[in-house]
């Protein structure tokens, strides 16, 4: 199992990087990796679906999971399912949810917007779904897992054993050693189908008024948002509810995309010309209604862009951003005004837009991004200079309004942003595993000065 | 699929295309038989096997370079499921050319591996398949057993020996109804090729064979280029002019 020399990208293709790359046949040879750790530092890399730099190394070793991606063990009285790091959502889907006569079936109790990320992935950036202020983050449904460190050690780490590892190690961002295994409390619904209404809104005062409304009765819920509107038009959109439908099953989604974009075009695809005509056409589909309710599979709700594989490279060759931040309650209102003002000035943006709450259900994580509040999450092709300003404006917004940035969609913030937004940091630092670092853990300054050269 | 689930043993459980084949089986609730040599490897992946819905399955120690043995590995394979339906016989070893030229006992091992030991594994499972007049047996092969090439002969008479005696075994159990299918696989991206740079539009995902092969199964298919563009690049292959061919760096 020698290491090979790789150059690789980040999902948003801005960042590139190149080092050595492993792939481990199995958990003990995994473990093993890290015991002759090399001089350079160790990140472990699941299906490299986060946008920025967390699971980039330049000039270190990549520990590929791919290959980890066994089922260890399934219980279908309790639903506790135990696999190894590299088994992605898609396969638990295929292989564990599948629907019983009666409609109902075994749920993934949280996933994100795409299938086609690891169980290890999931557990590191401790993601969110649409159902965060129902059930909280994946994190809430992690019973235990195993770590490799590189002091030769592979603990099991879970509520009771462990516990200070285990939070660290959920929303860790593959910090604190390597996740061999997990087990996870899966969710029996009644139908796997789902029930769902889209409702136009107008402006933002309308979001909150309907998402006060759909928090108790909706599990699910999301809001698409025209990035471009402003004035009385601010933070208009698209309001998405959903719940399970009982009884209604729903067959699993397939485990790879079908159609993919061959090559990147040779310009971003996503510019303003497409995008305001994509947006004027998109708040029309709901017709003069304004309103569309359905009950179908998951997959188009949950995983709209998996539809196409490789999607992103139609930003074309210098890539995309992506910017995702939560902001608090007390803040919550003016805080995304001033987010998407700032962004509607600039008119930069894309069709990708999400607007959300989050609830308080609280993650064991010491460093997850979910906290209660609002998110906005959206991409922005790459246009150098312009971008990077508007990055930065928009990270001033957040720490001005207590708010924090997600790792998993980060290019650009500051050491003191992230200090700020994560004040967990210095009790995290106890629980770092020497021989592992990342692009993003060495940019945002997590490593404790001493140990930094 | 009938009332009893079908019963499939794969010899060389562990190789990635296997392994995908396996978990294609276990899907359907099949029940298994794993044949390899790494205890450890097998027993992971029939705990993966029976979270997926295998109903059974029943792991199985052997080297298969040990020749001598191999009776004794057909009859294990046999009886742990009562009877077989389908046997894959997966195993096999790349290796390279100039090494295996520059010293005789690598090669015989390799001419063993890729040729002996299945032959003689296919004819000991034959016999017992011929009397209950049903089933198939696949065995991978390879594209490179299509013709001589000086980059891998020795592996591609190993290949191309083992096509012929497909052919024969299956001439002979045509009378008995059971199926004997030639798997030749292009470049697939496993643990074998893990050396090679693995990618580009001849590069297939053991996932995607492991496809090819189960449908073949099923329509009880005769040889399988798989993906199926290696029919025509090795039609093309085979009857290249002696001349030209030469000139290649193929
Ligand atoms: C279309 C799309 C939609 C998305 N929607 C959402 C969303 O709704 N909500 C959300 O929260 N996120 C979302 N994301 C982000 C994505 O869910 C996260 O980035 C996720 O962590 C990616 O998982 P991965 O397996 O690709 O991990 P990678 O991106 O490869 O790695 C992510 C982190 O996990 C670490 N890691 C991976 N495996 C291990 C392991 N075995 N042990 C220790 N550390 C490990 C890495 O070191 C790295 O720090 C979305 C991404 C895309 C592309
Ligand atoms: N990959 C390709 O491009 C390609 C192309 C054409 C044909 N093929 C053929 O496809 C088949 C499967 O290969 P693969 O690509 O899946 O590669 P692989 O993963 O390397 O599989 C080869 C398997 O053979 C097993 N094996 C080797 N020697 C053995 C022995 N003495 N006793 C027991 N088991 C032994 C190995 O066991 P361990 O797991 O214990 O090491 C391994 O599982 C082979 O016949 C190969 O020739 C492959």
């Amino acid at each position: 199992m020698e290491p090979v020399r790789r150059a690789y990208r980040s999902w948003g293709g801005v960042l590139r990087a190149e080092g050595d790359v492993v792939r481990p046949r199995d958990p003990q040879s995994a473990a093993r990796l890290l015991l002759a750790p090399p001089a350079a530092p160790v990140i472990a890399y699941g299906c490299g679906r986060s946008y920025g730099d967390v699971a980039l190394n330049p000039g270190g070793l990549l520990v590929e999971t791919r290959h980890l991606d066994c089922f260890l063990a399934f219980d279908p009285e309790t639903g506790l399912l135990t696999c190894e790091a590299g088994v992605r959502l898609a396969d638990i889907f295929a292989v564990i949810s599948r629907p019983q006569a009666d409609g109902s079936g075994w749920m993934l109790p949280v996933v994100p917007g795409t299938r086609f990320v690891s169980v290890g992935g999931a557990i590191a950036n401790d993601v969110h779904g649409k159902n965060d202020h129902a059930c909280g983050s994946f994190g809430n449904h992690v019973e235990r897992l195993e770590l490799a460190r590189s002091d030769g050690s592979r603990l099991i780490c879970s509520r009771t054993e462990n516990p200070g590892l285990f939070c660290a190690t959920i929303g860790g961002l593959g910090l604190t050693g390597l996740i061999l295994s997990a087990t996870l409390r899966l969710r029996k619904v009644s139908g796997l189908a789902l029930e769902s209404e889209e409702i136009r809104f107008g402006d933002l005062d309308e979001f909150f008024a309907l998402d006060a409304e759909s928090a108790e009765a909706w599990e699910y819920t999301a809001a698409w948002v025209d990035c471009l509107a402003g004035g009385a038009q601010l933070g208009r959109g698209i309001y998405l509810r959903a719940r399970h439908a009982p009884s209604i099953g729903a067959e699993p989604p397939s485990r790879e995309t079908k159609i993919a974009v061959p090559f990147a075009p040779p310009i971003s695809a996503v510019n303003a010309l497409s995008l305001r005509a994509f947006n004027a056409a998109y708040l029309r589909k709901l017709g003069r209604s304004g309103r569309k309710t359905q009950i179908a599979s998951y997959e188009k709700t949950f995983f709209p862009l998996d539809a196409i594989g490789q999607w992103n490279k139609l930003y074309g060759p210098r890539g995309f951003y992506q910017f995702q931040a939560v902001i608090p309650p007390q803040a919550a209102r003016d805080g995304t005004a001033d987010l998407l003002r700032a962004i509607a000035d600039a008119g930069q943006g894309s069709m990708l837009v999400v607007l959300k709450r989050f609830g308080s259900v609280g993650s064991p994580g010491l460093m997850s991004f979910p906290m209660p509040g609002v998110t906005l999450a959206l991409d922005f092709p790459n246009l150098g200079d312009d971008t990077l300003r508007l990055l930065r404006r928009l990270e001033d917004i957040v720490v001005t309004a207590r708010g924090r940035i997600y790792p998993a969609k980060d290019f650009s913030m500051s050491a003191a942003t992230y200090e700020k937004g994560y004040p967990a940091l210095s009790a995290f630092r106890h629980f770092l595993d020497p021989a592992m670092s990342s692009a993003f853990s060495r940019r945002v300054g997590i490593h404790p000065a001493e140990a930094q050269t | 699929m009938t009332l009893t689930a079908r019963r499939v043993a794969i010899f060389g459980a562990t190789s990635d295309i296997a392994i995908a084949f396996a978990r294609r089986c276990a899907e359907a609730r099949q029940r298994l038989v794993l044949v390899g040599r790494d205890r450890a490897a097998l027993d992971r992946l029939a705990a993966d096997l029976s979270v997926r819905g295998a109903p059974q399955v029943e792991v199985q120690e052997a080297d298969f370079a040990r020749t001598a043995a191999l009776a004794a590995v057909a009859e294990n394979a046999w009886s742990a499921l009562g009877g077989l339906d389908v046997a894959l016989i997966a195993y096999g070893s790349l290796p390279d050319q100039a090494r295996v030229s520059a010293d005789a006992r690598e090669g015989e091992a390799a001419l063993a591996l890729n040729f002996v030991s299945p032959a003689l594994l296919c004819d000991a499972l034959a016999a017992r398949f011929e009397v209950g007049k049903a089933g198939t047996i696949a065995v991978i092969t390879s594209v490179a057993g299509d013709r001589g090439r000086q980059s891998n002969y020795l592996y591609g008479a190993a290949k191309g020996g083992l096509q012929k005696f497909l052919e024969g075994l299956r001439h002979r159990l045509f009378k008995a109804n059971v199926a004997v299918l030639d798997v030749r696989p292009g470049f697939v991206a496993t643990k074998m090729t893990a050396h090679l740079p693995q990618g580009g539009p001849l590069w297939a995902t053991p996932e995607k064979v492991a496809g090819d092969i189960e449908a073949a199964i099923a329509k009880r298919g005769v040889v399988l280029y798989t993906p199926w563009f290696w029919f025509g690049i090795m039609a093309i292959v085979r009857t290249l002019p002696r001349p030209l061919f030469h000139r290649s760096k193929l």
